[in-house]
């Protein structure tokens, strides 16, 4: 069965970071193209990209930091190696979502936006995924689920769990 | 000879398992020492039936769903691969499916026929016949058919395309855009996200006539994050249709231009609103413009952009191929043509439903949806999104189109339509669309910004029974200065819900002893 494996994080370096970044710069509206593709690299957006960023778009420092916060999808922090989006809009609603988020908080010992210490999972809301004739959605990495409930929640972080290990 | 078999790859069918019913399926296959092709097709969108197994047989395709992984065996004992229908599974003839042969598929004549990505499937059904033709025409002949078919914009704001696609091709020649608008951020809406995943080349055709009917020869899809599938497809149909000269810089050889490129959101709801994607698209945070100036004379850096929605462009190749007219032959006063109806949430046949204007959403909820999924009565609808009112029965009855909907304060939106059963809590419903507000706000108003914040407050103190009267007044103010002064329907329209619920459910704004007050925050 394949889960999507964790997005395969680089350790990011300075080397690395500028390589994207001139990989993206001269493209028209350069920034979110840019944005993602550090993200999607490193996992999200060191501390170290945004001086960097700035100055290959001309931007302050303090824009930079603007649009990244501006954007729910953006983290600043490593995640854990899943992380698991739970949708929390109203098509999902009407079938049980808000009992599976607290379920899902309540297992994992998470508030939105939390990482366990392990760095295996990590939660985020979601504001629908498309899938809402047949919620409650999930997404874990990019792979969504319907129909979630708290006992498959638990069997699914538990795979989860286990396949960690040989994902490496 | 090989059986063909149909397993489709559209994220709702994965979502329940479907690349697992194939494996199954590759595996009891061999076992049986039958050779099959397994085509892995787009969705109907009888998300119902998903996961949904084909069978081609000399009369036309079998269908058999919903199908879970462990039910393979069984049905391939009860000779599923010769296309027999024994198995309580099996549906008979997919055409003949009741809830498939009632609608009017026009813009989704396609869909679950075809491999997405497959050229071939796609002009052997009429494909890129659209293209031909607009490369025939006159620009302006191509304005005036997507006028006279009477389409109005289906991402929400219900604006004619013809007058949109008129506004750009007018502007002097120079630099022009079309943005597809593929952030379909409404809770209860995945007829984008089909078109996208399962007729991708529809939607390229589209956006390629706009272009060629504007001006303009560089288009953009701002897709939303949270469609990583449907990011694959995309990526992989604009490479395949620059290979065949369908994009590119001579396009079918015509020595006319049109160059496509996905964008990606990123989790910004209020980027589906126009001009914030605009400014999206330019590299910034996503607030939105005033307007004027409107897009179509400035809009993506400047320049004269065309911002359709996915649907509003996927509906353009049937209207090029078979005529403004054939189009406009559908449905019910000033809205014409077919509406992408999207039965969701608690709901027991969810799926598309593509009629055309003039159903009714009692006859949607119960005749396709056949009630709810939970077997308990019906209570209320949400129509139009997150900032569409909940609608009460009384309401039910109201044939679909923009006028009719609007006059009783309804939305049609982008066609959703969340049914809620009777174990509903409307406070908190109505609570839960001040919280969205105030997440998704971009921020550059205080009616909308404080004013969402202030409603969730409002409403937690009317739940846990504080000065009823006072608190009631209150809401309603806060909720017709939202109205009144905001910048866009984000927080001009949060309102909607909200005043529904106190309207229709004024008995779930009152304390209840089992549930405390408030949802979660985020
Ligand atoms: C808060 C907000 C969110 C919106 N979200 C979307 C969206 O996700 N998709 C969309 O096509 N239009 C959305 N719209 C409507 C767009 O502003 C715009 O009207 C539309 O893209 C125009 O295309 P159309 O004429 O083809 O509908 C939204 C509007 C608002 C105010
Ligand atoms: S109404 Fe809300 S979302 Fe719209 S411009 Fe104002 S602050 Fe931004
Ligand atoms: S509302 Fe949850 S997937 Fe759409």
């Amino acid at each position: 069965m394949s889960h999507s494996a964790s997005p395969v994080a680089d350790a990011w370096t300075p080397a690395a970071l500028q390589a994207v970044i001139d990989a993206h710069r001269t493209r028209p509206g350069a920034m979110l193209p840019l944005l993602h593709a550090i993200q999607a690299r490193f996992g999200f957006i060191p501390e170290e990209a945004v001086p960097r960023v700035a100055e290959a778009l001309r931007h302050t420092r303090a824009e930079v930091h603007g649009i990244i916060s501006f954007y729910h999808h953006f983290r600043t922090h490593p995640a854990g190696r899943s992380v698991i989006q739970i949708c929390r809009a109203e098509a999902c609603q009407s079938v049980g979502s808000r009992q599976l988020e607290a379920h899902a908080k309540q297992a994992l010992g998470l508030d939105y936006h939390q990482t366990t210490p392990d760095q295996e999972f990590t939660l985020e809301p979601v504001y629908c995924l498309g899938n809402c004739a047949c919620g409650p959605s999930i997404r874990v990495n990019d792979e969504i689920h319907g129909r979630m409930t708290p006992e498959q929640f638990d069997a699914l972080t538990d795979e989860l769990s286990a396949t960690v290990v040989e994902v490496k | 000879m090989a059986v063909t078999l149909y397993v489709p790859r559209d994220t709702t069918a994965l979502a329940l398992g479907a690349d697992r019913v194939v494996a199954r399926l590759e595996r009891g296959a061999r076992a049986r020492n039958v050779e099959v092709d397994i085509v892995r097709n787009g969705s109907r969108g009888l998300f119902y039936l998903e996961p949904l197994i084909e069978v081609a047989t000399p009369e036309g395709r079998v269908a058999y769903g919903p199908v879970t992984p462990t039910q393979v065996e069984s049905l391939l004992d009860a000779g599923l691969l010769e296309g027999r229908q024994d198995h309580p599974l099996a549906l008979g003839l997919t055409e003949e499916i009741a809830y498939l042969k009632r609608q009017q598929r026009l813009t989704f004549s396609r869909i679950g026929l075809t491999d997405p990505l497959s050229i071939e499937d796609y002009t052997s059904l009429r494909g890129f016949k659209g293209l031909e033709r607009a490369l025939a025409l006159e620009t302006q002949a191509v304005v005036d058919e997507v006028t006279a078919s009477g389409l109005r914009g289906r991402g929400g704001a219900a604006f004619p395309t013809g007058i949109k696609w008129q506004t750009v091709h007018d502007q002097p020649a120079g630099q022009k855009y079309v943005v597809c608008n593929a952030d379909e951020g409404d809770s209860g809406t995945f007829a984008d996200r089909l078109v996208m995943e399962c007729d991708p080349f529809l939607l390229i055709e589209g956006m390629t006539i706009a272009g060629l009917a504007a001006g303009a020869d560089q288009g953009y899809l701002y897709l939303r994050s949270e469609y990583p599938l449907a990011h694959a497809v995309l990526d992989e149909a604009i490479a395949r249709a620059v290979a065949a000269g369908y994009l590119g810089d001579n396009i079918l050889g015509s020595g006319r231009a049109f160059h496509l490129e996905v964008r990606l959101g990123a989790g910004a709801y209020i980027c589906g609103e126009e001009t914030s994607l605009l400014e999206s698209l330019e590299g910034k945070r996503g607030l939105v413009r005033a307007k004027p100036p409107l897009p179509a004379i400035e809009g993506l850096f400047g320049r004269p952009t065309v911002v359709n929605n996915v649907l509003s462009l996927a509906a353009v190749p049937f209207i090029l191929d078979q005529g403004g007219q054939a189009y406009a032959d559908y449905g019910l006063g000033r809205s014409r043509g077919t509406l992408a109806i999207q039965l969701a949430g608690n709901v027991k046949r969810g799926g598309l439903v593509e009629l055309a204007f003039g159903t009714s959403l009692r006859e949607l909820m119960e005749g396709f949806g056949g009630g709810t999924r939970s077997g308990r009565p019906l209570k209320a609808v949400q129509v139009g999104g997150p900032l569409g009112a909940y609608l009460p029965e009384s309401q039910w009855d109201q044939p679909i189109d923009y006028e009719g909907f609007a006059a009783f304060g309804g939305v049609v939106g982008h066609g959703g339509v969340v049914m809620f059963d009777d174990s509903v809590d409307m406070g908190e419903q109505a609570r839960f669309a001040m919280e969205f507000c105030s997440v998704e706000s971009c921020g550059k108003c205080t009616p909308c910004r404080i004013g969402a914040v202030r409603g969730v407050e409002v409403i937690d103190r009317l739940r846990a029974g504080e000065s009823r009267d006072k608190n009631l007044a209150l809401l309603t103010d806060l909720c017709d200065t939202m109205v009144d002064g905001s910048l866009c329907a984000m927080g001009g329209m949060t309102p909607f819900p909200v005043q529904s619920v106190m309207q229709h459910f004024p008995d779930d704004l009152t304390p209840r002893q089992a549930v405390t007050a408030g949802g979660t925050t985020c």
